[in-house]
């Protein structure tokens, strides 16, 4: 609210007025949000935290847990196995999100059309959409029971339960998280730029690849570090389609858990956490990113 | 040429059937009458879901997250609203901690989140009840109701609250006859949002949920460790119309209030 200028008060006896009148409008701000706020403290944040200090105080306080992560060959593989994944899918979701991002933009009747395509899947719930892919990629699923009617293979490809279905499925469930950043980019671009271009004489490859994709750049650095940080955190996708051998961080979390192995879980979701906030920390901090980064919560 | 022309056209399209397919592939599955997963069907029928509805095995989970997705958005969109008045006049540093810990949900892995929950809820005694579920999915809703109703709260014109309180209307009087109208697609897009949030949620119930307060999701993950029956593919198909139609009127309402 604006403030509305009023005449300095003449006869108000100061002193008294500052101690009688607390400004109730002052607090109003602190007074709307401070239900929220102590509620997410109090039901969230606390306990999260209180988790996350099991790292460091089970059974002493001390280091040790994070120490032991060095020599550690499970958590090394997991972390591995998780960074790969999410690079993988990051890219494949980058590779088949920007067309359709710019397909989306381009198109003009068929464009409320692409958007229900892409919106719909991003409504339903992963785990549904875990289970579709089981479906598909499954022993008798809908892809075996298709190459082997064309005669393509002569007994079914074991897909599901390989590290390849995780990443289809993944990528599957991640891709319209990159393709809202960067249609959104793409959708600031001033037509008049295109137009400039392609008048003084550039081809439409070179009007892409000078003028569309570098001003584009804003939507694909904030798509890939959502994507990427998404990917990161992922768990019921791949304990679902995953292969037995391809743990993710978040699965050996889980797995922790159950053993009541709280020390070494608040370890590893300290690591995860971590990883998870430098990365977003760091690309806020490019030019563009932070506000697509923004308007692609939404 | 016109090959040329229609190649990123058809590469758009193969992209596009990549996304919707598997959607398309369990709502079909769903009315088959093989009693395994086959695809084309042998033949369509409601097989799965007289399964569905006529089994307390499905029946009760799903009332379970209905009443939970209720009461979150009943929590959520309170909670979140008031916050969303208050927020964006916060002095700064209070502003940037309060939105931090607010959209931090959204950033936070599932798995932490959950594991964090379940650490805590357990100590008081809460895991197994639909009550440890609302609080915690409440947590997870409220980022998209303050995220609906900062964004309705940014087109106000400020100048009609300022009319309001000038003609002499109480600060309650405005909030309700001026402010509250205006925002109104805001705060029900955030609704929205809440309640599928919670009715959406797996990785907090897997943890909190116990035998007590077993939600939808979490019955249909413990059905797929065991079997991939096609009562699942019903339940999906019941979700995803539920999940459409309640997104397809928060797309509609943001729209109709950007306009």
């Amino acid at each position: 609210m604006s403030e509305i200028v009023q005449p300095a008060p003449i006869a108000v006896p100061m002193g008294a007025a500052r101690i009688m009148s607390f400004d109730w409008r002052r607090a109003v701000p602190f007074l709307l949000t401070a239900p929220l706020l102590v509620y997410m403290l109090v039901f969230y944040a606390l306990p999260v935290l209180a988790m996350l200090l099991r790292s460091l105080n089970d059974p002493t306080w001390s280091f040790a847990h994070y120490a032991a992560l060095f020599e550690d060959v499970v958590f090394a593989k997991t972390f591995w196995t998780t960074f790969n994944t999410s690079v993988t899918v990051t890219a494949g979701c980058l590779l088949l999100g920007y067309p359709v991002a710019l397909g989306l933009v381009r198109a003009k009747t068929l464009a409320p059309l692409i958007l229900i395509v892409i919106l719909l899947p991003f409504w339903t719930s992963v785990l549904v959409r875990s289970y579709a892919w089981m479906v598909l990629l499954g022993r008798h699923g809908l892809i075996n029971e298709a190459l082997l009617a064309l005669g393509m293979i002569d007994r079914p490809l074991r897909i599901l339960n390989t590290s390849l279905a995780t990443q289809i499925a993944m990528i599957h469930i991640l891709l319209p998280y990159m393709i809202l950043p960067i249609a959104n980019a793409l959708r600031q671009i001033d037509p008049s730029l295109i137009r400039a271009a392609s008048g003084l004489g550039a081809s439409p490859f070179m009007t892409f690849r000078q003028v569309i994709l570098p001003l584009s750049m804003s939507g694909v650095a904030a798509g890939t570090l959502l994507t990427f940080v998404l990917a990161l955190g992922f768990y019921i996708t791949p304990a679902m389609v995953g292969g037995p051998r391809d743990i993710t961080l978040s699965m050996l979390i889980a797995d922790q858990v159950e053993h009541l192995n709280w020390g070494y879980a608040a370890t590893l979701s300290a690591v995860l956490l971590a990883t998870a906030l430098v990365l977003i920390a760091a690309a806020r901090r490019l030019p563009g990113v932070g506000n697509a980064f923004r308007m692609s919560m939404k | 040429m016109i090959l040329v022309r229609l190649l990123p056209a058809g590469v758009v399209g193969l992209i596009l059937f990549f996304l919707a397919f598997p959607i398309v592939v369990v709502t079909v599955v769903s009315f088959s009458t093989a009693s395994y997963l086959t695809f084309p069907p042998p033949a369509f029928g409601l097989r799965w879901y007289e399964a569905y509805f006529g089994s307390a095995d499905w029946l009760k989970p799903t009332w379970v997250s209905l009443w939970v997705a209720a009461a979150v958005v009943v929590l959520a969109t309170t909670l979140g609203t008031l916050a969303a008045l208050g927020i964006t006049r916060l002095p700064r540093p209070l502003r940037v901690f309060a939105t931090g810990l607010i959209l931090s949900p959204l950033i936070v892995p599932g798995i932490v989140v959950a594991i964090g929950i379940y650490y805590a809820y357990s100590r008081y005694g809460l895991v197994g009840t639909p009550i440890a579920m609302v609080l915690a999915h409440t947590c997870l809703a409220v980022p998209f109701v303050v995220t609906s109703v900062t964004a309705s709260l940014a087109g106000l014109d400020p100048r009609l609250e300022q009319a309001a309180l000038s003609l002499g209307a109480t600060p309650g009087a405005t909030f309700w006859q001026v402010t509250l109208p205006l925002i109104r697609p805001g705060v029900l897009v955030g609704a929205l949002f809440a309640f599928i949030t919670s009715f959406d949620e797996l990785i907090v119930a897997l943890f909190i949920s116990g035998t007590g307060a077993v939600t939808l999701p979490r019955r249909m993950w413990d059905d797929l460790r065991f079997q991939i029956d096609p009562t699942i593919a019903a339940v999906s198909t019941l979700t995803i119309v539920l999940t459409a139609v309640l997104m397809g009127c928060a797309h509609f309402l943001r729209k109709r209030s950007q306009a």
